[in-house]
């Protein structure tokens, strides 16, 4: 009887450390987030108190004055035309190739697969100079013909590039996938006097959901966070949100107005929190099939 | 039959050719770029590119600058990836083996930091970090404990774990869920009939679950090296410039500032020849000093 009420205390006790680690990392992470929530509906005069109290009102003008003043409004627009572009331009570029990689086999496919298997080894942050000096040289002949520029400040450019950067990965995943699926598909589709391109389009690619959802999830978060290349590539006025908020950080900071900065950075986490919560466990199942980070 | 095998030719070059196109233009280019121009003397605008040889690597090894980056960096791997490793496993295998209440919600909300752009956690942490108005220092003064307070991104001694803190904040999510993965297919038995042999939860995570998913933490070493050297470049851009006084400053964001904002393309290039081998070599050893017999279950 004794040994037992020994046995519920250290259990009690182990319960109890648990609870309390877990709950420590939860409120680190929750805390400051929903901070930054909170900091962008706070009057500019309220930063100068402790930074827990609560806002006073709902100074929404923060918002107003990020959007308008601060171009976030126009960041937006280029943020979700860029991030869309180059989802639709990858997963064109990205879906035949991993299908005929994964279900063909012809001379030179496995050279083919390991040159795409070692574009995962090559991180943006290296040859994002190179690709500047290659666009700048190409603004320089073109300018010389034609009197203007051209890849530099080019929104689509920029769209390309994220999806190029991105297809090794992509690639690499869809492709694992498609390996799996049966090939008895293809021999009906084939039976049935399908050409290859109907058999591809018709069959497999709608089979290829699952994996589909999960690289569009993925890239979408890579893309939408990218700040390192659109910062180089795009010094003109197309400026992407992330790179926005770094100016409107710089900026706020050395004009001591705080509101706008962080409505800045609800902007540019809220349609990713809204994403996540909805999906979240597509996204951290699919993680354990890709296993990769950038 | 031969239209057939045209055709299958056909198919097969639409398919594979515009992946080939934009990988060699976009990645297998600007890397070659990377190792040529690295032997370049090329002072930027004026477009003078003058063959050196080695010159800019001889130039690298006496630039305290540069050797002040790859300290601070390999600070960075480690206490990354130690901080990182430790915290996650042991979240991983509370959620995984211990019966919690809502462990699907905090599992949901320690990913949270990874879908955040560094941008945004830059602003976080500098909201974290800022001396007077900042949250760390105000929790501190809360429970009196004033003497812990710091100018965490002023005090040139501590910036770069400031750094670190925060790369750990973002990481620890992301690793968590992987080795969650990797240590739900340890079979329950195991535990079942260590736990029936008198073994604590400390020893059955040391002699079951350690060796059992040893091979994905040797995956994740990888994983450290790369991430950190490029997060950490990315977060230093966005949060501290390198500064104060460089005492932040990192491998890639040296590259960053003497090849784009300095305009040394050649310097800088050289700067990112240095790093790419370093990383791979680093991979490579950890690689060998962690392999170990594959167990099998």
């Amino acid at each position: 009887m004794k040994k037992k009420a020994k046995g519920l205390s250290t259990d009690f006790l182990y319960k109890l450390f648990i609870y309390v680690a877990l709950i420590t990392l939860a409120v680190s992470i929750i805390v400051p987030v929903g901070w930054v929530f909170l900091a962008s509906i706070k009057e500019n005069a309220e930063f100068y108190g402790s930074p827990w109290s609560l806002p006073k009102g709902i100074h929404f003008e923060n918002f107003i004055e990020a959007f308008r003043d601060a171009n976030m409004g126009d960041y937006l627009i280029n943020s979700i035309m860029v991030t869309g572009l180059a989802l639709l331009i990858l997963l064109i570029v990205a879906l035949p190739a991993a299908y005929v990689l994964s279900r063909f086999h012809f001379k030179g496919s496995r050279f083919i697969h390991s040159f795409v298997k070692a574009g995962l080894f090559i991180n943006v942050s290296y040859i994002v100079v190179p690709i500047f000096l290659m666009l700048l040289d190409w603004d320089t002949g073109l300018r010389a013909m034609m009197g203007d520029g051209f890849f530099l400040n080019n929104r689509v450019i920029l769209a390309l590039i994220y999806a190029s950067t991105a297809l090794p990965f992509t690639i690499y995943l869809l492709s694992s996938y498609f390996e799996t699926l049966p090939s008895d598909f293809e021999e009906a589709a084939s039976i049935d006097g399908a050409g290859y391109f109907k058999t591809m389009f018709s069959v497999m690619l709608p089979m290829a959901r699952p994996s589909i959802i999960i690289v569009v999830l993925f890239n979408f978060l890579l893309f939408w966070n990218e700040y390192i290349l659109a910062l180089t590539l795009m010094p003109g006025e197309h400026k992407t949100l992330p790179v926005g908020l770094l100016n409107l950080m710089a900026a706020e900071r050395a004009a001591a107005n705080y509101g706008p900065m962080y409505a800045g950075m609800v902007i540019v986490m809220l349609p990713t929190l809204i994403l996540f919560i909805a999906v979240q466990k597509r996204l951290t199942q699919g993680m354990t099939v890709g296993g990769l980070k950038g | 039959m031969v239209n057939k095998k045209w055709s299958r030719r056909f198919f097969i070059g639409v398919c594979i050719t515009p992946a080939l196109l934009l990988l060699t233009l976009f990645m297998v280019v600007p890397t070659v770029q990377v190792f040529r121009m690295s032997l370049y003397s090329w002072g930027g605008f004026s477009n003078n590119q003058e063959f050196v040889g080695l010159n800019n690597f001889i130039l690298l090894w006496d630039d305290m600058n540069f050797i002040r980056s790859f300290q601070n960096s390999i600070v960075l791997i480690v206490f990354v990836a130690l901080a990182t490793i430790i915290i996650a496993l042991f979240f991983a295998y509370l959620l995984t083996n211990a019966k919690v209440k809502g462990s699907s919600f905090f599992r949901i909300i320690f990913y949270i930091p990874n879908i955040l752009s560094i941008v945004v956690i830059a602003g976080i942490f500098s909201a974290i970090y800022d001396p007077e108005s900042g949250l760390l220092n105000n929790v501190f003064g809360m429970f009196s404990l004033e003497n812990l307070e710091q100018k965490w991104l002023g005090n040139q001694k501590i910036v770069i774990y400031s750094v670190a803190g925060a790369l750990v904040w973002q990481a620890i999510g992301y690793y968590m869920v992987m080795y969650m993965s990797s240590m739900a297919s340890v079979p329950k038995s195991y535990y079942e009939a260590a736990s029936l042999e008198g073994a604590g939860k400390m020893r059955q995570f040391f002699s079951i679950t350690l060796p059992l998913i040893w091979t994905n933490i040797r995956t994740t070493l990888t994983f450290y090296i790369i991430s950190t050297i490029n997060l950490s470049f990315l977060l230093v851009e966005a949060m501290t410039g390198g500064g104060p006084d460089g005492s932040t400053e990192v491998f890639l964001s040296y590259m960053y500032d003497q090849a784009y904002t300095n305009s040394t393309f050649g310097y800088g290039m050289a700067i990112g020849v240095v790093v790419f081998i370093f990383s791979f070599v680093l991979a490579a050893i950890v690689n060998r000093i962690t392999k170990r017999d594959v167990l099998e279950y």
